[in-house]
């Protein structure tokens, strides 16, 4: 609400007469209220989102500064929010591995992880562009059974099916071992790709393809020239969401990297650190921070894309 | 692409002197083989890594699968439905079951409320606000599960914790006492086990909830809320006779995934309440005890997997259909 509006009615109303001037004052008074109410509205949503914001990012406030804290301060009787004396020794102990409960620096585990995740997120990407490119441009018999079938498939719990997992990757002679994993994970990732994938490119329009197979292009060539650069974006994104989820997962990895403390991806190894006997919170605060920090940089840069990719289609906001 | 291959020049007659790639092309094309042929690998993928597990889990409920079997020491036998029978006698089973329905229906019911009042907020703020708000919701989603469970452990850790201290501290008359100093959260029982992970799960969850709720509020007009509001309808009228009516079939989809995830929760059980005493399983715990604790056995956590599997198939059966109806299929 702007200034002119306010006093508008008042100034039209002393021009009019005494008796609408009183009116017209009596609403400007009512405007002023209405507008101290906005503000006080506009201030206490405000105050509530800070105060929303400000619980959301303390615990991870708390790891940080945690990390960044010398011992004595942590297990202060009186915790303090900032490490009074900021120390990197957790982090140097971490990535050296010379500490207590460490199996070695965390750069092995996050080279495992990395390497792992993105294995999985190519050959998931390649397969999963073939079958979204199916469901998107053809319409075939099976086609709706199949789009059903990603639906339910995506939903069981690695739990029901560890148990065949772990004693097929066991006859396979592939526990204890990083291709192992790739290729639970490549699977796993398939369904919420394909879904993701199939709605960018059901975003492209057709007429595109059709104009350049018109022209005498052929089908890998209308594919590479036409809709692969237009799908790109759409690619990176899944891509992303497909390497945080292999980067995150915990129960195969736990069930199937047993004693072989070089294979342990970062979260295996973090849950291992973190169960030994005097390890301290520090130097595993530290181990933590720095396993977090890769998959808040692809939140934040996947941010727009969240919502409906994850919702799988079903939302279609 | 569809186009770009019926539409080619080849005429659709595969004479016997063209090429056998020429002839493959051809064949292909006649039957509409290309859409299969794209999905193949990826379905290849799938049966082998996601269904013929389920197949096998399925196959080995109704076996005395363990160890010796795994070895061939012993023959496999087919021993009926004496797994499932074990199991739905066994008091454990029950009472972990008990610990994750209860879970699911406290933290699935507050994960939806939080994320609401998130997304309308999110809705009313101005951008900057907005944009602080939701960046820090997107922190909190993005901490791996098992960084934020050993971070919520040495929040509310006996040793030193955050939580304890705090609680101590507060004021007599509302939980303040001198009995948080040292609380075992973890180990004390599944009940303050379980109150920590449905705080992790609440922190972690209701980011997703909120984004896809304010995705829904921007669908409505404005001038729909501004009129009722404008009659003098109170936000929460406004809310249950507008906003949700219009958001039911997101809030169908939300309540539908919260309850599985919910309802599956193993990295935060294992890390936080462990394996280590079976008072504080859920039912995940409780396979994962069954099948992979020794002696293994293979037939039972089969039969657990299945139950389970089918317990949660109820769910996906809604959720499916809730999708399709959404129009996800067209």
């Amino acid at each position: 609400m702007t200034h002119t509006d306010v006093t508008g009615p008042g100034v039209a109303g002393a021009a009019r007469g005494a008796a609408t001037a009183v009116q017209g004052r009596s609403r400007n008074k009512t405007a002023v209220r209405a507008r101290a109410a906005k503000r006080a509205r506009a201030v206490g949503l405000n105050g509530f989102g800070l105060i929303i914001a400000l619980i959301t990012l303390f615990p991870i406030f708390w790891m940080v500064s945690t990390a960044f804290k010398p011992s004595q301060e942590i297990y202060s009787l009186t915790p303090q929010l900032l490490p009074s004396h900021p120390t990197l020794s957790n982090l140097r102990q971490v990535i050296s591995g010379n500490v207590t409960g460490g199996i070695g620096s965390i750069w092995l585990f996050f080279r495992n992880s990395v390497g792992v995740a993105l294995v999985t997120v190519l050959i998931a990407a390649v397969l999963a562009l073939l079958a979204s490119v199916a469901v998107a441009r053809f319409r075939f018999r099976l086609r709706t059974t199949f789009l059903i079938l990603l639906l339910i498939v995506q939903m069981i719990p690695g739990q029901a099916l560890i148990i065949a997992l772990f004693l097929d990757f066991k006859a396979l002679n592939l526990l204890d071992s990083l291709t192992g994993l790739i290729v639970v994970y490549s699977a796993q990732a398939l369904p919420v790709t394909i879904w993701m994938l199939r709605n960018f490119v059901a975003t492209i329009p057709r007429e595109l393809e059709e104009a350049a197979a018109i022209d005498g292009a052929s089908a890998p060539k209308v594919f590479w020239r036409i809709l692969f650069p237009l799908v790109a974006p759409g690619l990176v994104a899944t891509s992303i969401f497909a390497f945080i989820t292999a980067y995150n997962e915990f129960i195969v990895a736990l069930t199937f990297l047993g004693q072989t403390h070089s294979d342990y991806t970062l979260p295996i190894y973090l849950t291992y650190f973190f169960g030994q006997h005097g390890a301290e919170w520090g130097p595993i605060m530290a181990a933590s921070t720095m396993y977090t920090i890769p998959v808040i940089v692809f939140f934040l840069i996947v941010r727009r894309r969240l919502v409906g990719g994850l919702t799988a289609g079903a939302v279609k906001g | 692409m569809a186009d770009a291959i019926t539409g080619g020049s080849t005429p659709s007659g595969g004479l016997p002197t063209v090429p056998a790639t020429t002839r493959l092309k051809v064949f292909v094309r006649r039957h509409k083989l290309a859409p299969y042929l794209l999905l193949l690998p990826a379905l290849v993928g799938i049966a082998l890594v996601l269904l013929w597990p389920l197949i096998q889990v399925a196959i080995y409920s109704f076996q005395n699968y363990g160890l010796p079997q795994v070895t061939g020491a012993l023959p496999i036998q087919w021993v009926g439905f004496a797994n499932f029978s074990t199991t739905l006698h066994d008091a454990e089973f029950w009472l972990s079951l008990r610990t994750s329905v209860l879970f699911a229906v406290v933290a699935v019911p507050l994960s939806l409320f939080a994320g609401t009042i998130v997304g309308l907020l999110l809705n009313r703020l101005g951008k900057k606000m907005s944009l602080f708000v939701s960046t820090a919701a997107l922190l909190a989603w993005a901490t791996p599960p098992v960084s934020a469970s050993v971070l919520f452990y040495w929040m509310f850790s006996p040793d030193g914790g955050l939580v304890d201290w705090a609680l101590a501290k507060m004021p007599h008359w509302l939980v303040g006492s001198t009995n948080w100093a040292q609380y075992n959260w973890a180990t004390t029982g599944a009940l303050p086990a379980y109150t920590m992970i449905a705080l992790l799960v609440i922190w972690q969850a209701f980011p997703f909830i909120a984004v896809t709720v304010l995705a829904g509020l921007k669908t409505i007009p404005a001038e729909l809320t501004e009129a009722a509001r404008v009659d003098g309808a109170s936000p929460w009228r406004v809310f249950w006779r507008i906003i949700f009516p219009l958001l039911k079939p997101i809030y169908l989809v939300l309540l539908l995934l919260s309850v599985i995830w919910d309802f599956n929760i193993f990295t935060q059980s294992d890390l936080i309440a462990g394996l280590a005493n079976f008072n504080e399983y859920n039912l995940s715990l409780y396979i994962y005890d069954k099948a992979f604790t020794f002696p293994p056995s293979y037939g039972l956590g089969g039969a657990l997997a299945l139950i389970f599997a089918l317990i949660l198939l109820v769910v996906t059966v809604g959720y499916v259909r809730a999708s399709v109806r959404q129009g996800a299929l067209t």
